[in-house]
């Protein structure tokens, strides 16, 4: 006898938030602190840096010393639950498109538990850059539209930086930012001096006690395995949490979402999903629908939610639904400094990030491509992990260890003089840049396959073009100075040409995709407005990366957070005003 | 304080990050079972999974193993061997975890004892230091070793690495190297006589808006 039904909620919340990610918390506090009563459905299990964090392991408390795994992709102590690949839930490229590498974590708080913790405002240009250069599209708002939300979140959460008074690197409310290590000294000493600007870099990172509810960094430069004491940024620690504590939010997790359903009228009505657990059918009903599955997950939904009144997937009229996609690019190279051969040791740790950084530094009208990056470093002493040490034969032949020439390879006694030798003398230098957003570009469902719930899977079709290459061939070229300029030598990521794009990375593999349910004013080009409402139904929102028109030279975090404060914000208007 | 006690009360903001420094330094405890608060379900589940599976390397490969890791990362002056490391065991668990490294180890060492037993007719580890030395030095130096042997130097490079990446993240191993980090502190920049070793400094513009612990 069959027991299969959709069993739904009896009890109707003023809002149902699917992902608890830095826009889905960010809705969930806002709203819950107005007093609206909230669920919030999150695909992965709970998270709490305080309990779960790996902070303070040591190399050897982990049996693979902190190695990779597929379940945890950026080691074994990074604060990701899953990442490119997810038991159960496949996605499939088209052939002939570069492939889409899709990050995807499942726990609450989402990526924010293990991000790089770089919080950079956009600029004004960031909003206007059809008016600029004539491609993609303009913003249908301006700075001074985001401004207030982004000095919110500023005091809220907690940033460290400098005002450095940069046309379009605006000033924020900063926190003191940590004093450059070694390299970086090298690395501004080198940049400056061939008029690469080098400046504090922007982490969400407490240097100063903002609150009661969270610590202050205490330097061990592991933001990555998420804080135990919520010295940095978490939506689970700061958003959910407090979130939680107002009463008014039920958080169910292991809810992975099926469809938006929508009445006769094309009205949202609540969120169908799979209780992982039991594997059984459920259904929550509200008045407003706020999507914040992560850019590439909240298109899927909307596209996998067909009715009568929405052929073509929610919200999807303009069929731009899937389309826009884009992601940072990436291009890095690294190499050892020989004058921090057999270096004095110290305590060099500092926050888990740069402590500097180059923001976009020149006029792309003068360049042939046409939008910017920024470039972040790395280096130092850092704690040791599986891999280290590894290939010293292609280092000890090069180079004098201790005033001797050695042959290349070796063992013994003379190896671990090697190692010891060349120990945080390594130093590398990435760039993350804006790439040009394409309507070609773009996700869609791919009509064979479905996961392991039966929801039809995301089928990726995205290309880089002429203009990320030469913006990555830039990169690399700009790198190779810095590196000279510093006394450093070049050993890895040196050995690129247009054959294979100057290292470009492939789209996705920065994990800042956006795009997909991008604002506009036009509904013919666009599936929301200003506030992140859709078009087609008005009391459907979206808060992640899919609402972006374009994405700037500057990680999108921050804007995330600002713009789901403001959708936060405009719901709370728009239900008092009973509009929606 | 044990760990987990003072980061609960740095949470809670109740000790200054001073006094916890000072506190942390003073720590005997030792932590008998890892933590495993860290880890979803699947990964609890693997593990389980990879340590019942039996046993990989036999008696002789581990003996191999063993005798290669302490020749590759002696005991000296500084800090013990591979096998003081527990690197062997190691060994055993990542090519589990990792199991691309099974074939090329496992034929390495097949590929080594045969090599071996063409010169002494016997196997690697029945020969004596001084013979297993001269075997190592045919296979140690990639840019020296003759074309022949180079299945053997790229056996050679996979132990070596394997080896240093086991020992270095042990215990002994951190210890040796000198890390000083993973520990509560106030960053307060790079040390002077660093500082003047390199000719760097900060700048004025840096002292005033970094955040400074005197």
């Amino acid at each position: 006898m069959s027991n299969f039904q959709v069993k739904i909620a009896s009890k109707n919340y003023d809002a149902v938030i699917v992902g608890s990610g830095a826009g889905g918390g960010m809705a969930a506090y806002v709203l819950s602190k107005a007093g609206l009563k909230v669920c919030l459905l999150e695909a992965g299990p709970e998270f709490d840096p305080a309990k779960n964090s790996a902070q303070l392991k040591n190399p050897w408390d982990s049996p693979r010393r902190g190695a990779s795994t597929k379940m945890r992709p950026f080691g074994d102590f990074d604060a990701s639950y899953w990442g490119w690949e997810i038991d159960g839930e496949p996605y499939t490229q088209t052939p002939g498109s570069d492939k889409f590498e899709w990050w995807r974590a499942r726990m609450v708080g989402g990526r924010t538990n293990h991000w790089g913790r770089i919080s950079l405002r956009f600029g004004p240009r960031d909003f206007k850059r059809k008016s600029i250069d004539g491609l993609g599209d303009d913003w249908p708002i301006g700075y001074e539209d985001i401004k207030p939300y982004y000095d919110k979140i500023d005091k809220l959460i907690g940033v460290y930086g400098t005002n450095e008074g940069l046309a379009n690197d605006p000033d924020g409310i900063f926190l003191p930012p940590p004093k450059p290590r070694l390299h970086e000294l090298m690395f501004k000493k080198a940049a400056t001096g061939i008029n690469i600007p080098v400046i504090p870099s922007r982490l969400s990172i407490l240097t100063k006690k903002i609150n009661d509810d969270r610590g202050v960094c205490f330097y061990c430069g592991q933001c990555n395995r998420s804080c135990k004491v919520y010295g940095d940024f978490s939506s689970s620690s700061v958003l959910v949490r407090p979130a939680l504590l107002t009463g008014n939010v039920d958080l169910i997790t292991g809810a992975m979402a099926r469809e938006v359903i929508t009445d006769r009228e094309g009205k949202a009505v609540g969120v169908s999903y799979v209780n992982k657990m039991d594997r059984q059918e459920y259904q929550i009903n509200a008045k407003v629908v706020v999507l914040g599955a992560s850019t590439c997950e909240t298109a899927r939904l909307l596209l996998n939610s067909k009715s009568s009144k929405h052929p073509n997937g929610l919200a999807n009229s303009s069929g731009v639904v899937g389309h826009y996609l884009h992601d940072s690019t990436g291009a890095a190279l690294g190499g050892v400094i020989p004058s921090l051969f057999g270096r004095k040791r110290y305590n060099e740790d500092g926050v888990g990030g740069m402590h500097v950084y180059t923001p976009w530094w020149l006029d792309n009208k003068k360049l042939n491509f046409p939008r910017g990056y920024h470039i972040e470093y790395w280096g130092g002493m850092s704690q040791p992990g599986y891999g280290f040490g590894m290939g010293q034969q292609g280092l000890n032949g090069k180079f004098q260890v201790n005033g001797r020439t050695k042959e290349a390879g070796g063992y013994g006694e003379s190896l671990k003089e090697d190692v010891r030798f060349f120990y945080g003398a390594s130093v590398g230098m990435g760039g993350r840049g804006e790439a040009v957003p394409r309507f070609e570009n773009h996700c869609k469902i791919d009509p064979d396959v479905v996961d392991k719930y039966g929801i039809p899977v995301l089928k990726f079709d995205c290309k880089n073009s002429e203009y990320e290459v030469q913006q990555a061939k830039h990169m690399k070229e700009t790198f190779r100075e810095i590196m000279h300029e510093m006394g450093a030598v070049i050993t890895w990521g040196d050995q690129d040409d247009a054959s294979n794009k100057y290292g470009l990375s492939n789209p996705g593999n920065i994990i800042h995709e956006a795009g997909t349910v991008r604002m506009g004013s036009d509904k013919k080009t666009s599936a929301l407005n200003a506030f992140g409402q859709a078009h087609d139904c008005k009391n459907l929102f979206c808060v992640d990366g899919s609402v972006f028109t374009s994405q700037a030279d500057k990680n999108i975090t921050w804007t995330i957070l600002a713009l789901s404060m403001r959708t936060s914000e405009y719901i709370l208007d728009q239900l008092q005003k009973h509009n929606i | 304080m044990d760990r987990r006690k003072s980061i609960k009360a740095m949470l809670v903001g109740t000790v200054s990050a001073t006094v916890l420094i000072e506190a942390c330094k003073n720590t005997n405890t030792t932590v008998a079972e890892v933590n495993m608060d860290d880890r979803m379900q699947e990964e609890k589940d693997y593990l389980v999974k990879v340590n019942a599976a039996p046993t990989f390397f036999d008696a002789h490969e581990m003996a191999t193993i063993t005798v290669l890791g302490d020749i590759i990362m002696p005991k000296d002056a500084v800090s013990g061997s591979a096998s003081d490391a527990k690197v062997p065991a190691f060994i055993e668990f990542i090519v589990k975890d990792m199991p691309d490294h099974q074939v090329p180890v496992r034929g390495g060492l097949r590929w080594l004892d045969l090599h071996c037993y063409k010169q002494h007719e016997k196997a690697f580890i029945e020969c004596t230091k001084a013979q297993q030395l001269s075997i190592v030095d045919e296979i140690a130096y990639p840019n020296k070793a003759k074309p022949e042997v180079a299945q053997g130097v790229s056996f050679f490079n996979k132990m070596r690495d394997l080896v240093t990446t086991g020992f270095y993240t042990s215990e002994i191993g951190v210890k040796d190297l000198g890390y000083m980090g993973n520990v509560p502190n106030q960053w307060n920049g790079v040390p002077d006589d660093v500082l003047k070793h390199h000719g760097l400094a900060y700048t004025e513009k840096e002292l005033k808006e970094c955040i400074s612990y005197s």
